[in-house]
């Protein structure tokens, strides 16, 4: 046995955008144990549905992350709207569709970009964020917002988009798909890339689902499971395949996000071939009383809001179990046993959201 | 289209035998949430089989100790130290126990009722 040694990894780090930090058991360089702790961004939103009424929580659940706002406000409505039972504009659910799809998108992107800073290939770092950049642009012009969008509604959405600005999106993603194409070549065939991504961080199918695993991190294990399969919004009117790769290592997360970017720009154009015309929300008055359950595939997998309401403008309960959290428990996993040079690669292919995870 | 899940009401003795009974069945512990009431806590073990969304919720009093499920979900032990640190739910036998070092917070149980 070697000498074991135990190394503070963050909470600041070069390769963190976010503060997390474990403390590493090394023998040698291989990691033997992995434990994380976090807390560091801790703010307490669930906590203040006790000095914000259901509606103005919204505004607070989607500020728990500045990539995925978008998707906390629309699966907290969906949760309001489901105890209201309310059914929204079949416009609003397209809306919301193309508003999520776009949320994927610049969330991959991102992550492409600091998977590229982190094995030091920065032109292809800035290349990703660049296009990430556009999309960006694009949700300024529809809603106002680049981070925090604020467009969702209990009972639909607040912004239309008309048919002169969704054609000109799906003109400016066909552009962009050409592109991107080019870019991702280089993560799927670089001879570099495949030398710190292939067969590192291997996660099976059973450690998977034991231990958790969700989003684009489950389907790299081979798990075919996708959350939008379940016909919320308007997927049950749009045509995709889940995306799997059987490769369980970090190769395949990185496979998997990069199809999936493509399949958004696929789904994407059908929900704006498909829109219909009419209202964008409906009205809904009263207090909500009851609870309920509303699942929402986040660009880095399954979210889960619940709700719980007592009649009265403020809730009980309101909680997101975010993707992150549930993905630190395969983080661990695929940490043991790894070499020391590999962990700031393995923490960044679960794509991780401290801000989601501590809420 | 909105999604069916079934939401089922057990004593919180009969957690392991569901839990062992999920597993078996290969579903996977999807989350576990907990409430604050007056009276103790509302906890809610989510399981999904394929795309089968199953909730099981135990409803107990704060004093009432109730038993891990690490062993058969690894990933549960997460929960129950969010569980036991943020909210006081006395949990005994999870598999890593932080012993409240998960959360780097200053506050003792700040989702606890009465808080």
């Amino acid at each position: 046995m070697g000498k074991r040694t135990i190394v503070p990894f963050g909470p600041q780090h070069p390769v963190l955008p976010e503060p997390i930090h474990l403390d590493l058991v090394l023998e040698d360089e291989k990691v033997i144990e992995a434990i994380p702790s976090i807390g560091f961004v801790h703010r307490g939103l669930e906590s203040l549905i006790s000095k914000r009424d259901f509606n103005d929580y919204l505004y607070v659940i989607e500020r728990t992350c500045g990539i995925c706002s978008f998707m906390h406000g629309m699966g907290y409505c969906e949760a309001v709207e489901r105890i209201f039972d309310v059914e929204i504009p079949d416009r609003a659910k397209y809306l919301r569709t193309i508003w999520c799809e776009m949320s994927r998108l610049h969330s991959h992107l991102l992550w492409l970009g600091l998977l590229a800073d982190a094995f030091g290939f920065e032109a292809l770092f800035y290349q990703c964020w660049r296009m990430r950049e556009k999309i960006l642009d694009m949700f300024e012009a529809s809603t106002g917002g680049r981070v925090i969008f604020s467009v969702n509604k209990v009972g639909g959405v607040l912004k239309d988009m008309d048919s002169a600005m969704l054609k000109g999106f799906v003109a400016e993603f066909d552009s962009m798909e050409a592109d991107v194409r080019k870019l991702t070549k280089v993560f799927l065939k670089d001879y570099t890339v495949k030398s710190r991504l292939k067969d590192v961080g291997i996660l099976t199918k059973e450690e998977a689902i034991q231990l958790g695993a969700v989003g684009p991190m489950m389907r790299a294990s081979g798990i075919e499971l996708d959350t939008r399969r379940l016909g919320y919004c308007a997927y049950g009117d749009l045509d995709f395949d889940i995306i799997t790769s059987n490769d369980c290592d970090s190769f395949g997360r990185c496979k998997v996000r990069i199809e999936e970017i493509f399949q958004s720009f696929s789904l994407i154009r059908q929900a704006v071939d498909k829109i219909p015309e009419g209202n964008i929300v409906v009205p809904v008055k009263g207090n909500p009383d009851g609870e309920a359950f509303v699942r929402v595939e986040q660009p880095r997998g399954e979210a889960i809001y619940y709700v719980k309401a007592n009649g009265t403008k403020f809730l009980d309960r309101a909680r997101v179990r975010t993707p992150t959290f549930t993905n630190l428990s395969p983080l661990i996993k695929i940490l043991q046993g790894c070499d020391y040079a590999d962990v700031p690669l393995l923490i960044l292919t679960i794509d991780p959201c401290i801000s989601c995870t501590e809420r | 289209m909105r999604e069916q899940y079934e939401l089922i009401v057990i004593r919180h003795e009969d957690l392991l035998e569901t839990a062992k009974t999920m597993k078996d069945e290969g579903a996977r512990l999807v989350q576990i949430c907990s409430v604050s009431t007056k009276e103790g806590f509302e906890l809610s073990y989510s399981f999904a089989k394929g795309y089968d969304f199953i909730n099981y919720r135990i409803v107990m009093d704060a004093d009432t100790q109730i038993t891990s499920i690490s062993d058969f979900y690894p990933s549960a032990s997460l929960y129950e130290n969010e569980m036991s640190e943020l909210f006081g739910v006395k949990i005994e036998g999870m598999q890593l126990d932080y012993r409240d070092q998960l959360y780097m917070i200053d506050a003792e149980t700040p989702f606890k009722g009465g808080n």
